[in-house]
Parts: structure tokens; sequence; C-alpha cells
């Protein structure tokens, strides 16, 4: 894996970003940028260049669904990879995910096996 | 209440620490809770609506909740402050998420609320609707917490 690109996570919640990051650092990724929802992930999508993005689903203000619609129809974004990472992993969930075009789905509690086996099959 | 409610959030509950956390944790046996009164020192709270209306809560002791985030962050936390409380409302947020995709095997769909999240010696957890309320008891090496299930009739 290219551990040199910039990965942005976004998640409401500080404790997941935490544990993203430290999975990430272990994993050898250093260039990590985080937001707290959708809306804020977005503007740092339009501020600055990013590989890959690591999002959670039920966030306020913006969900990660309807972050993965908007980078999906974005000319910058559109084939960025995007893993969504959640605890909304429901059938009707996992089929919108898909159909918006999730390149992979981490469901919540995860290892951290889990979490390099997904990045390994969507940066290779 | 419909009894094979609770039941995925015993499972969950075990689940989400054993991965999360890397601890053991004993469930013990449920009981009926009368007040309104937590058993721990932080509290997670969520609303559930579907083919019931309810909400789970998951209460811990201090020093429990302490190791379970420094089990998590792999630091050592050595106080309650935001960054407890935010970790209290993702673990009850994977709970939650957990324990619906094992009742939409058996048919029954929710959807989960944001958690929110309720710290201080002996708060009140208050339930969004009139119900029994479920409370099953959790040992760990390091300290108890409490899991409250509660629907509607």
């Amino acid at each position: 894996m290219d551990t040199s690109i910039k990965i942005l996570i976004v998640d409401d919640f500080a404790t997941m970003r935490r544990i993203l990051k430290n999975i990430l650092k272990q994993l050898g990724f250093k260039n990590l940028v985080e937001a707290d929802d959708g809306t804020s992930a977005w503007e740092v999508l339009e501020g600055q260049s990013i590989d890959l993005i690591i999002s959670d689903w039920n966030m306020p203000k913006m969900t990660g669904l309807e972050l993965l619609k908007k980078v999906r129809a974005s000319d910058a974004y559109k084939g960025t990879p995007f893993l969504m990472v959640t605890a909304e992993a429901q059938k009707q969930n996992v089929i919108e995910a898909v159909q918006a075009g999730v390149s992979n789905y981490v469901v919540k509690p995860f290892t951290a096996e889990a979490i390099s086996d997904k990045l390994e099959k969507i940066l290779k | 209440m419909d009894v094979r409610l609770v039941n995925p959030f015993i499972n969950a509950t075990i689940n989400v620490l054993e991965t999360m956390a890397f601890m053991t944790v004993d469930a013990g046996k449920p009981y009926l809770k009368s007040d309104n009164v937590a058993v721990g020192d932080v509290s997670g709270v969520l609303g559930l609506t579907g083919v019931a209306n309810g909400t789970i809560s998951v209460t811990f002791e201090e020093k429990c909740i302490l190791k379970i985030v420094s089990n998590m962050f792999g630091e050592t936390m050595s106080e309650l402050n935001n960054e407890i409380a935010d970790a209290v409302g993702e673990l009850t947020n994977m709970i939650s998420g957990q324990a619906r995709r094992e009742l939409e095997e058996i048919g029954k769909v929710f959807k989960a609320a944001i958690p929110s999240v309720i710290t201080g010696r002996k708060h009140s957890i208050i339930h969004y609707t009139e119900g029994p309320k479920i409370a099953i008891p959790f040992n760990t090496a390091d300290g108890d917490f409490t899991i409250e299930v509660c629907f509607e009739r």
C-alpha cells in the first residue's frame, strides 16, 4: 500500500477518529486529516486534495451517505476511494451505500485487521 | 415487552467491549429496575424507533469506563472528561448498531437516534417510553457497568 496518500477521516465522535488515526498510523499512514461531519468534510475536500475518504454514516448536518453521493457527483472526487466505517449495517444501509458507489464497508465494532484488509483491497 | 428484544443488546455489549476494548465481560442476571437513578457515573442513552419504540442506556462505573477507554486509545485515561463522555456515546452507538443487526435477522427493524451522554453520581436516566426497564449488570476485572433496555408495552 502507498502510505504517503492523504486520508480524510470523517466521524462525529472524536473517539472513533482517534481510534482510526491510531490504526492508520500503525499501518504507516502519516498524512491524516479529520472532519466531524459531512459538511465539514466537504469543506476539507474543497480546500485540499484527498486520496482516500473514511467516513461514518450516522452524523448530524450531512450523513456519510449524503457525503458519498456528493463525492461521487463531483468531478474532482468521483473516483476517490470511499470506505464507510459504520454501526449502520442493516441490509438496506448496505444496499444504499453500494448503489451510491461506496468502495468498501467496515462494520463497527471492528479490529485493526479488518481496517487493514479493506484498505489493502481498496488501494491495491 | 417482547423479551426477544433484550438478548441482542446483551450479545452486542459483550462483542463491542471485547472487540474495541479487548476486555472480557460477564453478564449477570437481568432484573426489573423501578427507579430512574443510574447505577454508575456516566451513561449513554439512545432512542430507538421501529416495530416498537424504546431506549437503551449503558451506565459505567468510573473505574470501569476509564479502563475501557484506556484500552481503546492505547493510553491511560485517569479522569472522567469530555473524551470519556464522547467514548461512552460511541460505545452506545456501536452496541445499538450491532443489536439492531441481530434484531433485523428476526424481522425486527429499528432506526436509532444519535446518543446523548449524562455524567455525575446518581444522575437520572429518563427512558423515552413508558414500559418495564430491564437492567442487565455486567462485570469486568476493572469494575462494573449496566445496560438498561426499555420498550413500550
